[in-house]
């Protein structure tokens, strides 16, 4: 019997849960001994041209090396983004070269015996600040008004509608055979992906080969990034080490200005140097998600059908362009959601700022799309006088209309929306809720009951129309099984999920698996973990080699049997091959392991994107007196195709629920008008407890996507897709009866409260 | 300053600067690297540990105020092979996905039942606000305390 589908317990835990993971602070290499600490010094100011004097820093107990840009003669700058960006803005420097652009930038770094001795000489790093004028807001961006770069004239990064990513925007005769029209603004705030684990590098020069430790989703990437600075020196080659990560959530992706200079300063002490960043220097620096500002206009018929949809957005990449600025790539292909909607109209523009630059976080340009859909077809039906659930029945993509292509032309693989909004709603007792809601609207309590639902769908693997990842299997001389992966599990239980696959191809134990990951001298290609993608992507190679080492293996078999391949069968409990019918007479992996030395199959399997779905139900409780917010219950069906282990797959649903409903209750990256972050430890940063979350209620359903053998698709993300417009809608659905329609996230009580005592106060004026 | 703490059992003699942290204390002279650090505002809990039994952030004391005292740290908890019932359920539930809170996760869950064994569901998330993850939405945490309570 097959062990896919099984809560098989995790293979990481007894190592995580006794002495720790190794994660890059923890590394003890010799490579490693007498390793030099690195410090950063950082701009205090948004944006300014600036001078430093570093000499007293030089002399300071410890200090080996005290650098500012034109010290540099190695790295300078770190290009990120796409190549189709303004060069100003995707040349980021390392250290800022005369003009610092956010606060919290980089303008010097020490090297020192020690970190004490390098925070202490980081004090005494003067640094002249000329201030230049600073743009915050990225509305405020977008009217050039205040310009981050004179030499661009422009604070726009990239029109996705000039470079045909977009339809562009016609004018309101678009939407002239509508009977009911809505239209409205919808705020995506600043999040932090705040991982546990903050950033961390370690370099070291073995001779001439550089060995570089680094928490990171994806080594191949960093290694490649490490080669076209110091290929040159590194004749000994290049060698990237991700020991276990500690969270990335999107933003450890990139390699940063931070990371890459290591090497550089590694040669300039003749010493290995470690780095690792504090929590503000990590809030200051790592790059945030989110920070879209969206405009809407939805139009349908009065009986409810929707036809025309209109959605411009606007990104804030920060002050340099990275992988932030060009999310709205995975935005616009899902701007319809669930429903089908025929006219479509969409734009998106990204402009840079005197913030932090942006990168991907947990569902990176999904969740902005699904929750506003979301709200505009909440606020549609709002203005059209009908049942959202009704709305929503009437223009899901039909059950049987997969696979089916949107209005905007993204092509879906299977689903039935309709379902799990059924299966959703039949778990919370909805209409129940409701005439709970009544009831406390009658008594007038103080304490309201909000119910919120959001169908959503996203893409996983994407961008469209898909990707692969690097896997190998191969059989070792003792007849055990070894898994190279080039996906990173930072968190997502790769080693039990991938040996999980495996072991079932090969009808080994999963304790027969040997699972690798991380380091480029072993894993010799790859991609990495993000976007959900890495089950459908690089368990399927795994999936597909190890099918393809059973298929070498049986034709072996045969040989030492002397019996035709065709009547030779893998017999997966015993694991061994044998004549159809004569199991008695078999050769066991190992004898067969021992007739050649390369019993090993690797593919990087070209799969298109998956697009998982289901429906989010939130039940909250709002305090009218001081505008708290309790979410009592988070009822959630999501459906990510066919599920190799349901313990892993609800591990991710939980993770990606509650940052979703941190996003939508209290989680704000803040600026004030000087561009100094607020927010800078989690002291500030509303940073979710799990005081202020329930249990979740998960209902399972399984639709198989035919785009992989596996029929699996991406879960990673979903959670945190679904539940902030599910939270959102049900604050809002709580706050109706007094008039109240939107507000944006995060409903703080502050926001809540204000909202509801405006309208005590226009209905009393 | 010399200072004699005793961890996991073993008694060790360190000198140590005056401004050192537990945390780094246990660290890097003790190099017991199962217990991280993930904020500056002790905050987040990742670095928790027992002092003579309860549950300190080590970021929130001096390594010379550990002097004379006993501590434990994830590496001390488990009875050599066999799992502490606090590590055995966070298997079991699947209560640890990255692991960078886990350890501190553990200690200060282990505290809270020794407090309060019969903790429900409202008591542990309460006693646990302040060991912050970002991975698994705390369902399977809050599910692994329970279990052990009830086991007890």
């Amino acid at each position: 019997m097959s062990i896919l589908g099984n809560r098989v317990l995790r293979r990481e835990d007894p190592a995580f849960l006794t002495v720790g993971a190794k994660y890059t602070a923890d590394l003890d290499s010799p490579l490693l001994n007498n390793a030099a600490m690195v410090t950063y010094v950082r701009s205090t100011m948004a944006h300014a041209k600036i001078s430093i004097d570093a000499s007293e820093a030089k002399d300071m107990p410890g200090v080996l090396a005290v650098l500012v840009a034109e010290d540099l003669d190695g790295p300078k700058i770190l290009a990120g983004g796409n190549p189709a960006f303004p060069k100003p803005m995707l040349n980021r420097p390392i250290l800022a070269i005369d003009t610092v652009r956010f606060v919290g930038e980089c303008v010097a770094v020490i090297v020192s015996e020690t970190s004490e001795q390098g925070a202490d000489a980081a004090e005494s790093v003067f640094v002249d600040y000329e201030p230049l004028p600073v743009v915050v807001d990225m509305e405020e961006a977008r009217t050039d008004n205040v310009l981050i770069y004179e030499e661009v004239g422009t604070n726009v990064v990239f029109d996705f509608s000039t470079n045909g990513m977009a339809t562009g925007i016609t004018d309101e005769s678009f939407f002239s055979s509508c009977d009911v029209v809505v239209s409205g603004r919808v705020g995506h705030q600043r999040t932090a992906a705040a991982p546990l684990e903050v950033r961390s590098t370690a370099a070291a020069w073995d001779e001439d080969k550089l060995v570089f430790w680094t928490s990171n989703q994806g080594p191949q990437g960093v290694k490649g990034s490490l080669e076209s600075f110091y290929g040159d020196q590194a004749t000994g080659g290049v060698q990237v080490i991700i020991p276990d990560v500690g969270g990335g959530f999107g933003a450890k992706i990139s390699p940063y200005p931070e990371d890459i200079l290591l090497p550089w300063l590694a040669k300039q002490v003749g010493r290995p140097v470690r780095w690792f960043e504090t929590r503000t220097e990590n809030m200051l620096a790592m790059g945030p998600g989110r920070a879209h500002v969206h405009q809407f206009t939805l139009g349908g018929s009065k009986d409810g059908k929707l036809s025309h949809y209109r959605l411009e957005v606007l990104v804030d990449s920060g002050a340099y362009a990275r992988l932030g600025a060009f999310l709205p790539m995975f935005t616009l292909p899902m701007a319809v959601g669930v429903y089908e909607i025929e006219n479509v109209e969409t734009d998106a523009i990204t402009v840079v700022t005197n913030t932090t630059p942006t990168e991907a976080y947990r569902g990176a340009g999904r969740p902005e799309a699904t929750l506003t859909i979301e709200r505009a077809v909440e606020l549609w039906a709002a203005e059209a006088g009908i049942d959202p659930i009704e709305v929503r029945r009437k223009n899901f993509l039909a059950a049987d209309s997969f696979p089916v292509t949107t209005g905007v032309g993204t092509v879906y693989d299977s689903g039935d929306y309709e379902r799990s909004l059924d299966l959703a709603l039949e778990a919370a007792g909805y209409e129940e809720l409701k005439k709970q809601q009544q009831e406390r609207r009658l008594t007038g309590s103080t304490k309201q009951l909000g119910i919120g639902v959001a169908t959503y769908v996203e893409v996983t693997a994407g961008p469209a129309p898909g990707g692969s990842e690097y896997g190998k299997v191969e059989i070792t001389p003792e007849g055990k099984g070894r898994v190279y992966s080039g996906a990173l599990s930072h968190g997502q239980s790769h080693m039990t999920t991938f040996s999980m696959i495996a072991a079932d191809q090969l009808g080994m134990d999963i304790e027969d698996i040997e699972f690798l990951q991380g380091d480029t001298d072993v894993v010799t290609d790859g991609t990495g973990t993000w976007g959900s993608r890495s089950t459908q992507l690089g368990g399927s190679s795994v999936y597909k080699a190890a099918e393809r080492v059973v298929e070498r293996a049986r034709s072996l078999a045969a040989d030492l049997l002397e019996a035709s391949v065709d009547d030779i069968v893998l017999d997966k409990t015993t694991g061994s091959f044998h004549v159809a019918g004569s199991p008695s007479i078999n050769k066991t992996w190992a004898e067969i392991a021992a007739t050649t030395d390369d019993l090993n199959e690797e593919t990087r399997e070209k799969l298109l994107c998956s697009y998982p779905f289901g429906t989010h139900v939130a039940v909250v409780e709002i305090d009218t007196e001081t505008g708290s917010v309790r979410l009592e219950r988070m009822i959630t069906c999501d459906d990510a195709g066919r599920i190799i282990n349901p313990m892993i797959v609800e591990g991710q649903r939980h993770g990606g629920i509650a940052q979703g409903v941190a996003q939508a209750l209290y989680e704000e990256m803040i600026y004030d008008s000087d561009g100094n972050l607020q927010t800078t430890n989690f002291a500030d940063y509303g940073f979710i407890s799990m005081a202020e979350l329930p249990s979740f209620e998960l209902v399972p359903m399984e639709t198989p996507s035919p785009n992989n053998p596996l029929g699996v698709k991406g879960i990673g993300e979903s959670g945190a897709i679904g539940s902030t417009p599910a939270v959102q809608s049900a604050v809002l659905d709580g706050l109706s009866y007094l008039g109240i329609k939107h507000l944006d996230v995060p409903l703080t009580p502050e926001k809540v409260w204000s909202a509801i005592n405006s309208m005590r106060v226009n209905r009393e004026a | 300053m010399q200072v004699t703490i005793t961890i996991n059992g073993e008694t060790v003699s360190h000198d140590v600067e005056p401004r050192t942290l537990l945390v780094h204390y246990i660290r890097e002279q003790a190099a017991l690297t199962g217990t991280n650090i993930g904020c500056d505002s002790s905050s987040c809990g990742a670095c928790t540990i027992h002092v003579n039994g309860e549950a300190v952030k080590s970021c929130t004391m001096l390594a010379v105020q550990a002097d004379g005292q006993e501590v434990t740290t994830i590496e001390g908890l488990a009875d050599g092979e066999t799992l502490h019932p606090m590590q055995q359920a966070f298997h079991e539930c699947h209560a640890l996905q990255c692991g960078y809170c886990t350890p501190g996760m553990v200690m200060a869950a282990v505290s809270l039942l020794d407090e309060n064994p019969q903790a429900n569901e409202e008591e542990i998330r309460e006693g646990l606000e302040g060991n912050l993850c970002r991975c698994t939405g705390y369902h399977n945490i809050v599910k692994a305390v329970l279990q052990v309570g009830s086991e007890q």
